[in-house]
C-alpha cells in the first residue's frame, strides 16, 4: 500500500506549514457557497477568453476547458531558490549533453550512457551532427516536471526538452486569481510571472543567427487551429508580439526562410516552433507532412535560422535517457545533481525487467517515448487483467519501458464540489536559456489530479491546474496579520430586476 | 502582416456582413409573405429571397419548390448551404480563432459569444417559431462585432482589410437585392403607387435598413426611381453602393499609403467609384437597370479577386 501523502498545507497532521498561514485562515473563514461562486466565475472567465484545449478524437468536447482550481499552491522563497538552482543546473547539463551528442560524443566514449540509447533513439537526428548552433544552445525552453514527496524531497519526474506546453495556463491562472481574489493576492508577496514572455523574447532574439539583422524577426510556428495547444500558440505569439505562422505562410529561397506578408516576403530569423521534428520539413523528415516548410532544414543547416527548440532535442528527454541524468549532470558540470531523479528501473537491463515483471502491481510503468499520461500503468491502481496485459507488452519489448516506484505525491488543498479536500499535485516550472544564461520564472504550472486518490495530473486525463505562488515566508511579526481573517466582498445584493452581477456575467457571455 | 492573417480578417468581416444581410432579407421576405395576395404577398417572395442571396441554384439542387419553411431552413440554419447564417457564423468564428491575436479581445468575445449562443440554440433545435429572435440575435452579433472593431482596433492594415471585407460584401448584397426586384422598380407597367408595388419597395428598403432614411432624404412617398437612387447612388446612405465604393477607395488608399505602393485594386475601386459619382438615376433606367447592376456586380467580383491577388496570397 502507498504511504500517506504529504500535504503541502498541513504536512502530515494538523499543523500549518510556513507560507500557508493566510490561505488556511481564508479557507476557514470563507463560506463554501462563496468559494463555489468564485469557482464558477473563474470558469466563465476562462470560457469567454477561450482558454481551451482540443482533445483528439473527441467530437463532443471539441474545445474543452482545463479545470482550474481557485486555491493557490504555495512555495516559499527558500524552497523555490533550491528548486531554481537545481533546474538551472539540470538544463545547463541538458544543453551540454546535446552539444556533445551531436558533436564530439565524449559522454559516449566515457561510457556515461550506452551508445544505442543515443544512436538508436527515435528522436536522434543525424541531420544535427556537426552543426554549430549559436552559443551551443539547443533547449531554449524547457519544462521540468517535478513532484514532491515530503518537506525536503523533490524529484524530477521527467524533462520536457522538445515543446513543453502549459505556460499559457501559468500566466492566465495568475491573471484570473488577481481578478477574483485581489485582496488575498495583495496580502501575500507573490513573485510575478508576467515577465515570462519578455524573457522568452529576449532569449530567442539573443540566439538569432549571425546572418540576421540587428533586430531579428521572431515567429511562432503552429500546426494550426486544430492542434490541442492552439490557444497557447496564439497566446504566446500575442505576448511576444510575433506573427503566428503556419507552414503554408513560410517558404525557403536560397537557404533563407521567408513569410508571405501583405507587403511581400519578409525574412524570418528565429522560429519558436510548436511543430514536432517529424513534421517540420517534408524534404528532410516525414514527406507526407503538410504542417512544415519544405527546405526549412537547409536554411537551418546553412546557419540562417534559429529553431527553438533545436531539432533533435528529444534525445535528451527520452524517459530511458532520463534515468542517466544524475551521471550526465556530474559528467558535464562536475557537481552532484541538486534535484534528484525518481529511482528508475531501466527495463532494457535484464535484472531490472525481471524485478519489474515480478513487482508490477507496486510500480508505475511508462513507455520511454510516451507523453501526456498515455501508455502508462499505475500498478497499485490497476486491476489484475490490466497488469497482466501490461506484463505481456513489457516482456515483448522491455527496452520500450521504464518503471518507477509509486510515489506518494504531495497533496494540496483543492476545492472539489462541496468543499476543500487534499488532491495530488505536480509542478512544471519553465526554464529559459538565452545567450546570457539560464532563467527560471518563479513558480510554474501546478497540475492537480482532481479525482480523489488519482495520481494522473495530465490535462488530457482529467487533471486540472492551480496558480502557483512563490512567496516570502511570513515573518514572526507578521503572524498576527496572517491570522486576521480575509473578508471577500460578496457581490452587491441584487440591484435591478433581481439581476446579480454574477447573473449578468453569465448572461453576457452565453445563455446556455 | 501575414497574408493569411489579412485574408482571414477580410473573410471574417465578409461572413459577418453576409450573415446580417441574409438575416435582413429573410426578415423582409417574411413580412411580405405575411401580406394578403392583393397587397403584394405571394409565394414568390421566398424565391426572390433566395435569388437576392445568390443561393437559388444551390437551393434548387436540394428542394423542389420554395416554401417559407424550407427557404428559412436553407438560408438560416442549413449546414448544406455554405452561405447559411449558421455557416457564416461558424466560418467567421473558425477564421477568428485562427488569427485571434490579430483581433482585439472585444472582437473575439463578440464572435465567440455568438458562436457559443448558436451552439446552445442548435442543441435546443432551431425552428421557425424562434425565427424573429434568431434574426435579431444575428443583427445584434453583427452590430457588436462591427462596433468592437470600430472602437477597439488599431487603425492599421488589419483594420483596413476588415473594412474592405465589409464593403465588398455589402456592395454585392445591395446590388443583388435591387437586381432581384428591378422589375418592380421599372417605371411603366402596373399603376405606380399601387399597393402591390408600395409594399415591394418598402420591403427592399427594409431589407437594407433604409426605410426611415428614405423619408429623411427625399421627404416624399415611396417612388421607385428614388428607391433605386438612394440605394445605388446616394453616398450618404451607408448601405448604398456609392457609399461602399467611397469607403473601398478610402481604405484601399490608406493601405497603399502605408505600404507605399498603389496597385490594380486601387485603380479598379476608383474607376467604379467615379462611375457611380457621375451616374444619374434616370440615365441608368434608360440604358437598363438590370444591365447596370450586372456590370456592377461583375466589377465588384473583379475587385474582390484583385484584392486577393494583390495582398492575400
Amino acid at each position: 500500500m502507498m504511504a500517506k501523502a504529504f500535504d503541502e498545507m498541513t504536512a502530515l497532521g494538523s499543523d500549518t506549514r510556513s507560507g500557508y498561514e493566510l490561505v488556511k485562515s481564508w479557507l476557514a473563514n470563507t463560506p463554501t457557497d462563496l468559494l463555489k461562486q468564485r469557482q464558477h466565475e473563474a470558469e466563465l472567465l476562462f470560457r469567454r477568453i477561450g482558454i481551451t484545449f482540443n482533445v483528439y478524437g473527441d467530437a463532443e468536447g471539441e474545445e474543452r476547458l482545463i479545470p482550474f482550481d481557485i486555491i493557490p499552491r504555495i512555495l516559499t522563497r527558500p524552497e523555490w531558490d533550491r528548486l531554481s538552482k537545481g533546474l538551472t543546473q539540470r538544463v545547463t547539463a541538458l544543453n551540454m549533453f546535446l552539444k556533445d551528442v551531436y558533436g564530439k560524443a565524449e559522454c559516449l566514449r566515457a561510457g556515461i550512457i550506452p551508445e544505442d540509447l543515443v544512436y538508436r533513439n527515435p528522436y536522434f537526428r543525424p541531420e544535427m551532427l556537426g552543426l554549430n548552433l549559436p552559443h551551443d544552445i539547443y533547449v531554449m525552453i524547457a519544462g521540468i516536471d517535478i513532484v514532491r514527496v515530503d518537506a525536503d524531497t523533490f524529484y524530477v519526474l521527467e524533462d520536457n526538452a522538445r515543446t513543453p506546453s502549459g505556460v499559457s495556463y501559468m500566466l492566465e491562472n495568475r491573471e484570473v486569481m488577481l481578478r477574483l481574489f485581489p485582496e488575498l493576492c495583495s496580502r501575500h508577496r507573490i513573485a510575478p510571472v508576467e515577465n515570462y514572455a519578455d524573457e522568452l523574447l529576449n532569449s530567442l532574439k539573443s540566439l538569432a543567427p549571425r546572418s540576421a539583422s540587428g533586430d531579428p524577426t521572431v515567429a511562432v510556428l503552429t500546426p494550426g487551429p486544430f492542434n490541442s495547444a492552439f490557444y497557447e500558440h496564439s497566446f504566446l505569439a500575442d505576448k511576444l508580439g510575433a506573427e503566428l505562422v503556419e507552414g503554408r505562410d513560410l517558404y525557403v529561397r536560397d537557404n533563407v526562410l521567408y513569410m508571405r506578408t501583405t507587403e511581400g516576403p519578409k525574412r524570418v530569423d528565429v522560429v519558436y516552433r510548436r511543430v514536432d521534428d517529424d513534421f517540420i520539413d517534408p524534404l528532410s523528415f516525414r514527406p507526407d507532412s503538410v504542417l512544415g516548410v519544405p527546405g526549412l532544414m537547409s536554411a537551418y543547416r546553412a546557419g540562417n535560422l534559429t529553431l527553438a527548440n533545436a531539432v533533435g532535442t528529444g534525445v535528451a528527454d527520452d524517459k530511458a535517457v532520463y534515468s542517466y541524468m544524475p551521471e550526465i549532470i556530474r559528467f558535464y558540470t562536475g557537481e552532484d545533481a541538486i534535484l534528484k531523479n525518481v529511482p528508475t528501473y531501466r527495463c532494457r537491463e535484464p535484472d531490472a525487467v525481471r524485478y519489474v515483471l515480478e513487482h508490477i502491481e507496486e510500480l508505475v510503468v511508462k513507455e520511454v517515448d510516451g507523453s501526456g499520461g498515455y501508455g502508462m500503468l499505475v500498478g497499485p491502481k490497476a486491476d489484475k487483467a490490466t497488469c497482466a496485459a501490461f506484463r505481456e507488452k513489457l516482456a515483448a519489448h522491455p527496452e520500450k519501458f521504464i518503471a518507477q516506484p509509486t510515489l506518494a505525491l504531495s497533496t494540496c488543498p483543492t476545492f472539489v464540489g462541496e468543499g476543500v479536500a487534499p488532491r495530488h499535485v505536480d509542478l512544471r516550472p519553465y526554464v529559459l536559456t538565452g545567450a546570457d544564461g539560464v532563467r527560471t520564472v518563479p513558480g510554474g504550472l501546478t497540475r492537480v489530479a482532481l479525482k480523489e486518490g488519482s495520481l494522473v495530473v495530465n490535462s488530457s486525463q482529467g487533471g486540472g491546474t492551480k496558480d502557483t505562488w512563490v512567496i516570502d515566508p511570513f515573518r514572526p511579526g507578521m503572524a498576527s496579520e496572517a491570522q486576521t481573517p480575509i473578508v471577500i466582498h460578496s457581490p452587491e445584493p441584487p440591484v435591478v430586476d433581481g439581476a446579480t452581477p454574477e447573473a449578468a456575467l453569465q448572461q453576457s457571455q452565453s445563455q446556455s | 502582416m501575414l497574408s493569411r492573417t489579412a485574408e482571414n480578417i477580410y473573410w471574417l468581416s465578409r461572413y459577418i456582413e453576409r450573415a446580417e444581410n441574409t438575416a435582413r432579407i429573410i426578415d423582409a421576405a417574411s413580412r411580405l409573405a405575411a401580406l394578403p395576395i392583393g397587397y403584394g404577398g405571394s409565394s414568390n417572395e421566398w424565391e426572390s429571397a433566395l435569388a437576392a442571396t445568390g443561393s437559388l441554384p444551390a437551393f434548387q439542387s436540394h428542394y423542389d419548390f420554395a416554401t417559407a419553411e424550407n427557404v428559412v431552413e436553407f438560408l438560416a440554419f442549413s449546414s448544406t448551404n455554405p452561405s447559411s447564417i449558421r455557416n457564416c457564423l461558424e466560418v467567421a468564428r473558425a477564421n477568428a480563432r485562427a488569427i485571434r491575436t490579430a483581433l482585439t479581445t472585444e472582437m473575439w468575445e463578440a464572435i465567440n459569444s455568438a458562436w457559443l449562443e448558436l451552439k446552445a440554440q442548435s442543441s435546443r433545435g432551431l425552428a421557425l417559431a424562434g425565427l424573429s429572435d434568431f434574426l435579431r440575435f444575428v443583427k445584434q452579433t453583427s452590430l457588436t462585432f462591427d462596433g468592437s472593431a470600430y472602437r477597439t482596433m488599431l487603425r492599421n492594415d488589419a483594420y483596413y482589410f476588415s473594412r474592405i471585407g465589409v464593403y465588398i460584401e455589402r456592395a454585392d448584397a445591395t446590388a443583388r437585392i435591387i437586381d432581384v426586384k428591378y422589375h418592380v422598380l421599372l417605371p411603366p407597367g402596373a399603376p405606380v403607387g399601387g399597393s402591390l408595388d408600395y409594399f415591394q419597395w418598402s420591403s427592399i428598403l427594409r431589407s437594407v435598413s433604409a426605410l426611415t432614411a428614405y423619408h429623411w432624404v427625399y421627404r416624399e412617398n415611396l417612388k421607385p426611381w428614388l428607391v433605386a437612387d438612394l440605394l445605388i447612388l446616394n453616398a450618404e446612405m451607408p448601405r448604398s453602393i456609392a457609399s461602399c465604393y467611397d469607403n473601398l477607395t478610402r481604405y484601399l488608399d490608406l493601405l497603399a499609403r502605408d505600404y507605399g505602393r498603389q496597385g490594380p485594386s486601387q485603380r479598379l475601386s476608383r474607376a467604379t467609384a467615379s462611375k457611380l459619382d457621375s451616374a444619374k438615376i434616370d440615365e441608368i433606367f434608360q440604358s437598363g437597370l438590370h444591365e447596370f447592376l450586372t456590370e456592377l456586380i461583375d466589377a465588384n467580383n473583379r475587385l474582390g479577386a484583385t484584392i486577393s491577388e494583390q495582398y492575400l496570397v
